[in-house]
């Protein structure tokens, strides 16, 4: 974008988000969680009782950190159960946290019936599995639902973006903690989740052009390229020593965790970095009110 | 009784003399807090932008040079524009912002959990998180000053009626006027901005006469309220949520190890 734009003494146009760490750390827990929840329910009815464990608890871990995180980030955290004083569909924070609410409590129940054998397990884990792709991808369209020009044009990849990411970490994280002999599925969703980011992120950038600078620049550019390359190791390792080997398959493992974490992190960057250069908020701005006159 | 009509601003930056009683004015009525006095040295303006405790921006832009005497000042109070399809009313999870009897749109501060979403989605940078206080906060054009019959305070205190307050269809038809008064008499770079209900936020609720492109003045050229495109938003979340579903059951055909 090497476009001049004129500009109030340089000035930004749109204020920078007010949102804190704990958002990207809550897009990459939350996200894992709600993908933990659907392997859970299918690797209890395939037989693979180990796996739908660690799973479960995968999932209750993550939805049990998600609320901490999200209240931590409000201006007035004693009133987080605002949140839940009407249901909006104009809002993905509001459809996000009634999502949440309602996985968690699935995931809960899932969890005791799992464990302890308390009622409303068998009722809970569809509920459970249900809701949390839902709680894996809202939160694409709660930043692409803003002003921020690096997200809201981003909309079409971005839903696509956190699923990819979601399973990849997910199936990265149970990897690492499942015994060989039923770490079969949680691998190669940790490869396909791995596989489809990356290819997301490349026609992202190829669709986005001159937009989606503030992604290759700034922090956002470092930890894109450090989530790329930990991603595309992760992967290759899982699809090939790693069917064979424990150590391999770990550290793949472990790369893909990193890799999913950081990329979260470049995009929530990317967004900061667009709203405080006036140029991506004027320019393409100027270019659509160019081309209506043409 | 008469159905109540949207009410809003016209603000007429051809005549606004850069005098600050609109700023100071509105901070007085609605006990807005100091939030720094900085010598900016951008112009006269050292008050920025708009945000949480600045309701009321008087912009100040020096455009040519002073020595072939072709120079001339812009001057522009900038304000919240009520936008008809208002981003932050429909991105709130609470519902601490809504539309008032009059189409105006105001924050419940007893109601605001500060989660920051209408900050992000403002295409036009005014509201924000007061840092003191955890709550967002914007110009309410003196919603209680509606109420009692009042207009607001900065257009009470404008001395030259830069600022207007009146119904809003009135006052579209009042800048239509005044544009082509202007246009009449040479100033042919006279523009009105925010009055058309077919632009990306339905038009403003509060609108300008502008003497130049709108980002001279800090002001976006073609805002959209970023909802406009949510319906396709949604239905991309869900085919992607659809998506990670049919991942996860693919993972699970074929061997366990």
């Amino acid at each position: 974008m090497s476009v001049e734009v004129r500009t109030y003494h340089g000035r930004q146009v749109l204020k920078t988000p007010v949102w804190t760490p704990e958002v990207p750390w809550y897009f990459f827990v939350g996200g894992m969680a709600g993908a933990a929840a659907p392997l859970a329910l299918g690797a209890g009815m395939s037989g693979r009782p180990a796996l739908a464990r660690r799973a479960w608890l995968l999932a209750l871990a993550g939805v049990g950190i998600s609320p901490v995180l999200l209240i931590s980030d409000l201006g007035r955290p004693e009133r987080f159960h605002n949140m839940l004083r009407v249901f909006k569909v104009t809002s993905p924070m509001s459809v996000g946290s009634w999502a949440l609410a309602g996985f968690g409590t699935a995931t809960a129940i899932a969890v005791g019936g799992e464990l302890l054998g308390l009622p409303g397990g068998a009722a809970a884990k569809p509920v459970a599995a249900a809701l949390g792709p839902v709680v894996s991808t809202y939160t694409a369209a709660l930043i692409a639902d803003t002003a921020i020009p690096v997200w809201h044009e981003a909309r079409t990849e971005l839903p696509f973006l956190f699923a990819a990411t979601s399973a990849a970490s997910a199936g990265a994280a149970l990897t690492l903690v499942t015994p060989a002999e039923e770490a079969g599925p949680a691998r190669r969703l940790a490869f396909a989740g791995s596989a489809a980011a990356l290819a997301l992120l490349e026609t992202m950038e190829r669709r986005l052009g001159p937009l989606g600078e503030p992604y290759r620049e700034g922090d956002a550019g470092r930890f894109g390229k450090a989530a790329k390359a930990l991603i595309g190791a992760g992967a290759l390792g899982l699809g090939t020593l790693g069917r064979k080997s424990r150590a391999v398959a770990a550290a793949s493992a472990a790369a893909v965790l990193a890799g999913a974490a950081l990329e979260r992190w470049s995009v929530f960057r990317a967004g900061f970095q667009s709203a405080e250069d006036p140029k991506y908020v004027v320019g393409p701005q100027r270019e659509r009110v160019a081309a209506r006159g043409a | 009784m008469s159905a109540q009509q949207r009410m809003g601003f016209f603000t007429d930056t051809s005549v606004c003399i850069g005098c600050k009683a609109c700023e100071v004015a509105c901070k007085e009525w609605n006990d807005v807090p100091e939030d720094g006095l900085e010598f900016t040295g951008q112009s006269y303006d050292n008050t920025g932008e708009l945000g949480a405790s600045t309701w009321r921006h008087v912009a100040f832009v020096e455009q040519g040079s002073a020595d072939d005497m072709d120079f001339r000042w812009l001057m522009s109070s900038d304000v919240c524009k009520h936008c008809t399809s208002a981003a932050c009313l429909e991105v709130c999870p609470t519902g601490a912002l809504f539309r008032t009897e009059f189409g105006t749109v105001v924050v419940q501060p007893d109601v605001c959990n500060g989660c920051g979403y209408c900050v992000a989605a403002c295409p036009f940078g005014v509201i924000d998180r007061r840092e003191e206080d955890g709550r967002a906060w914007k110009c309410t054009l003196c919603y209680d000053r509606l109420k009692d019959g009042l207009e607001p305070a900065c257009a009470k205190a404008c001395p030259t009626d830069s600022i207007q307050f009146g119904e809003l269809e009135d006052l579209r038809v009042r800048a239509q006027g005044r544009v082509e008064e202007l246009q009449a008499d040479g100033v042919a770079e006279a523009r009105l901005y925010g009055d058309d209900p077919s632009d990306g936020v339905g038009g403003f609720g509060a609108f300008f006469l502008l003497l130049d492109d709108p980002e001279v003045y800090g002001l976006p050229p073609d805002p959209v309220s970023t909802t406009r495109d949510l319906p396709d938003l949604w239905k991309h979340t869900a085919l992607a949520a659809g998506a990670l579903v049919a991942g996860v059951a693919a993972a699970l055909v074929g061997r366990s190890r």
